[in-house]
């Protein structure tokens, strides 16, 4: 089973929603919607589940167009980050709903619904309404109901961002896991690159309605194809830093000039922009080829055993992430070190350029 | 957290808690305070008239017409005996009964697809539309007493239960589709499309799915129509004569030859209360948020 976008868009009163998109979804695979509010992840998975129409191009389901056709026709699924449960049914009900619909035996929705609720750990509360559970148990009935349905394609809309932590990651490891039998096509949007790295997959990283760059999660991790891509997969976001290759040294904003290191050397005369992501940002020297920047503290976050640090560099703000509790004052002046082998270079348009060393040494 | 921080204290000075409770509950009983004063007074304006007609509705005609009396010196039944026992008064109960409940029906059952129309899909004037829906109510029933009379009569509906039903259907339609609408935006449109994924129709998501959520609303929007069409005179005085005649219609007629029939008036009234009163009762819970139309 596949799932093909063919130049799939959508416009809407004038706006556009979602650009010219071509994609295809593998059965049985893990899909990563990532982007951050407003990039189009809803608006892209409303279309693959029919219940918005393209303005241009076809859906293909296993090659057959799609496009026109009902949702109550297509075998989709779908989750959405509220808790959508039909509040005046039962737990049961609700699981069975989609199964009583399609004119299933009864023996047959009640071994389907016991086995989906004890997956979900909701075999106590199968006579309760679903509003007397709490927030966790909710989203697990909804996540139970699109269980049960067999539907070739499971859509899960940012499931879990009204879940306390805890929950969360408890739900997060269990999804694939419980997914990986059912052998659909799971799409799974979300805002957290690190959510998108646990699940695995393959990853389509979304930014103002284009999809950057469809791949495996880690290929598109260690690859981005560009500063759109890299920004949309590091949480904090990629600190950026533009520079300009001449000779043998690189030279950056306010005069500076180090020697272009490593991969650095053998680019191209001209301007880059350099990218790294907020954990390869040091405040000790660890190697003799690290560069250091002279940048003010902006504000710290402790939380817990990192450290974050914003930095103020040039009128540029960079983020790093330290291991460690650190005491810092904001307004202090602090050395940050960076090595050049973390550092990704783009074109100063966008595309990658290079990727950063240590990633081609992986 | 308040009860956390306190009882440590209480349980330091004991002596001190059990003592203070019963002092404080015997000074409020025996002193009343504003707030209770002005209960009575209030539930005493509001009673008087109805504790006055129930009183007139058990007195004889002779003692009504005599004097003044608190309450019935010689206590009958007869008035309410002959409501209850002559057609020309217990029909006016029938007749009213009907064409409120055809009416009653018949606006939630137009106003369900129309606010539904209005809570979910966007279309060109949507938003003047639904204001102009209560222009209508905006009107005196008297206004349209005329246009109603002359169209009812000549298509022949003239004194036809359906006939005052659906001039009521004018008032009643766009009130209910105001209150619906208001509770069903508070449903989330995810709703809806789960029960599509699902692979509920329209018309089984909306009677299976829809209706059950909204189920106080159609109970406050059905019972304003019910009270709007029971009350209502002028309308349903013009457009009937014998055989749809309602019994607001027979109380404000009866004159008989030995002028008004005080006590089986007065035992009417009490009768007319009594319906709305019962039904009052069954939607009390969610009154406030109708007379919000759903928009709490």
């Amino acid at each position: 089973m596949t799932l093909t976008l063919e130049g799939v868009s959508k416009r809407v009163e004038g706006q556009t929603h979602i650009h010219r998109t071509d994609l295809t979804l593998q059965n049985g695979t893990m899909n990563v919607l990532l982007g951050p509010t407003l990039s189009g992840k809803t608006s892209l998975m409303r279309l693959m589940a029919g219940l918005d129409a393209p303005t241009t191009g076809r859906i293909l389901w296993n090659g057959e167009d799609v496009t026109g056709v009902r949702v109550q026709d297509r075998k989709v699924a779908m989750v959405y980050q509220q808790f959508i449960n039909y509040p005046s049914m039962t737990v049961y009900d609700n699981i069975a709903s989609p199964m009583r619909i399609s004119g299933k035996s009864k023996s047959e929705i009640d071994a389907a619904v016991r086995k989906s609720a004890e997956m979900m750990k909701l075999t106590p509360f199968l006579d309760r309404k679903p509003l007397e559970l709490s927030g966790g148990q909710q989203q697990r009935c909804a996540l139970a109901r699109a269980l049960v349905k067999d539907a070739g394609l499971v859509l899960l809309d940012e499931p879990l961002a009204n879940l306390d932590y805890k929950l969360r990651e408890e739900l997060r490891a269990e999804i694939p896991k419980i997914f990986e039998e059912a052998g659909s096509i799971f799409v799974y949007a979300t805002t957290e690159p690190e959510e998108a790295l646990l699940l695995g997959g393959h990853v389509a990283t979304l930014w103002e309605g284009r999809v950057t760059q469809f791949g495996e999660t880690p290929q598109v991790y260690r690859h981005p194809v560009d500063a759109t891509t890299a920004r949309v997969f590091s949480d904090p976001p990629m600190n950026f830093l533009p520079f300009e290759k001449r000779g043998g040294s690189l030279h950056l904003d306010g005069g500076r000039e180090v020697p272009a290191a490593g991969a650095l050397g053998a680019l191209r005369d001209g301007r880059y922009m350099g990218g790294f992501r907020p954990n390869h940002m040091e405040l000790e020297r660890s190697g003799a080829g690290d560069i250091a920047f002279e940048t003010r503290l902006a504000v710290t976050e402790i939380t817990g055993s990192e450290t974050f640090v914003h930095l103020d560099h040039h009128g540029t703000r960079w983020v790093g992430l330290i291991h460690g509790v650190r005491n810092l004052r904001p307004g202090q002046a602090l050395t940050a070190y960076l090595d050049p082998a973390h550092v990704y270079v783009f074109a100063e348009d966008g595309p990658l350029v290079a990727p950063a060393a240590y990633v081609e040494a992986a | 957290m308040s009860d956390v921080t306190s009882a440590p204290g209480a349980a330091s000075i004991p002596g001190d808690v059990s003592a203070a409770e019963p002092q404080a509950r015997t000074r409020r009983r025996f002193r009343p305070n504003g707030s209770m004063i002005v209960m009575v007074l209030y539930l005493l304006f509001l009673m008087l008239p109805i504790y006055w007609l129930l009183n007139m509705s058990l007195k004889t005609n002779a003692e009504i017409l005599s004097g003044f009396s608190l309450w019935p010196r010689n206590l009958t039944l007869a008035n309410y005996e002959k409501i209850l026992s002559d057609p020309s008064w217990y029909m006016g109960y029938v007749n009213s009964i009907i064409y409120v409940t055809m009416n009653t029906v018949l606006s939630i059952v137009v106003a369900l697809p129309a606010a539904y129309a209005f809570s979910r899909y966007r279309f060109m004037g949507d938003k003047h539309l639904f204001f102009w829906l209560l222009t209508n109510r905006m009107a005196p029933p008297a206004v349209f007493a005329l246009p109603f009379f002359q169209l009812y009569s000549s298509v022949g509906l003239f004194d036809t239960h359906i006939a005052v039903a659906l001039a009521h259907t004018l008032f009643n339609v766009p009130l209910a589709v105001w209150i619906l609408e208001g509770f069903m935006r508070g449903v989330p449109r995810e709703i809806d499309e789960t029960a599509y994924i699902d692979g509920y129709s329209f018309p089984k998501f909306f009677v299976k799915i829809f209706m059950p959520l909204i189920a106080s609303g159609i109970g406050v929007a059905a019972f304003f129509c019910f009270m709007f069409s029971w009350v209502e005179l002028l309308l349903s005085r013009t457009l009937t004569s014998v055989d749809a005649k309602p019994i607001a219609a027979t109380m404000t007629r009866t004159v008989s030859a030995s002028g008004l029939d005080w006590g089986v008036l007065a035992a009417a009234g009490v009768l007319t209360i009594l319906p709305g009163a019962l039904v009052i009762w069954f939607v009390r819970n969610y009154i406030a948020k109708g007379f919000a139309l759903g928009r709490v």
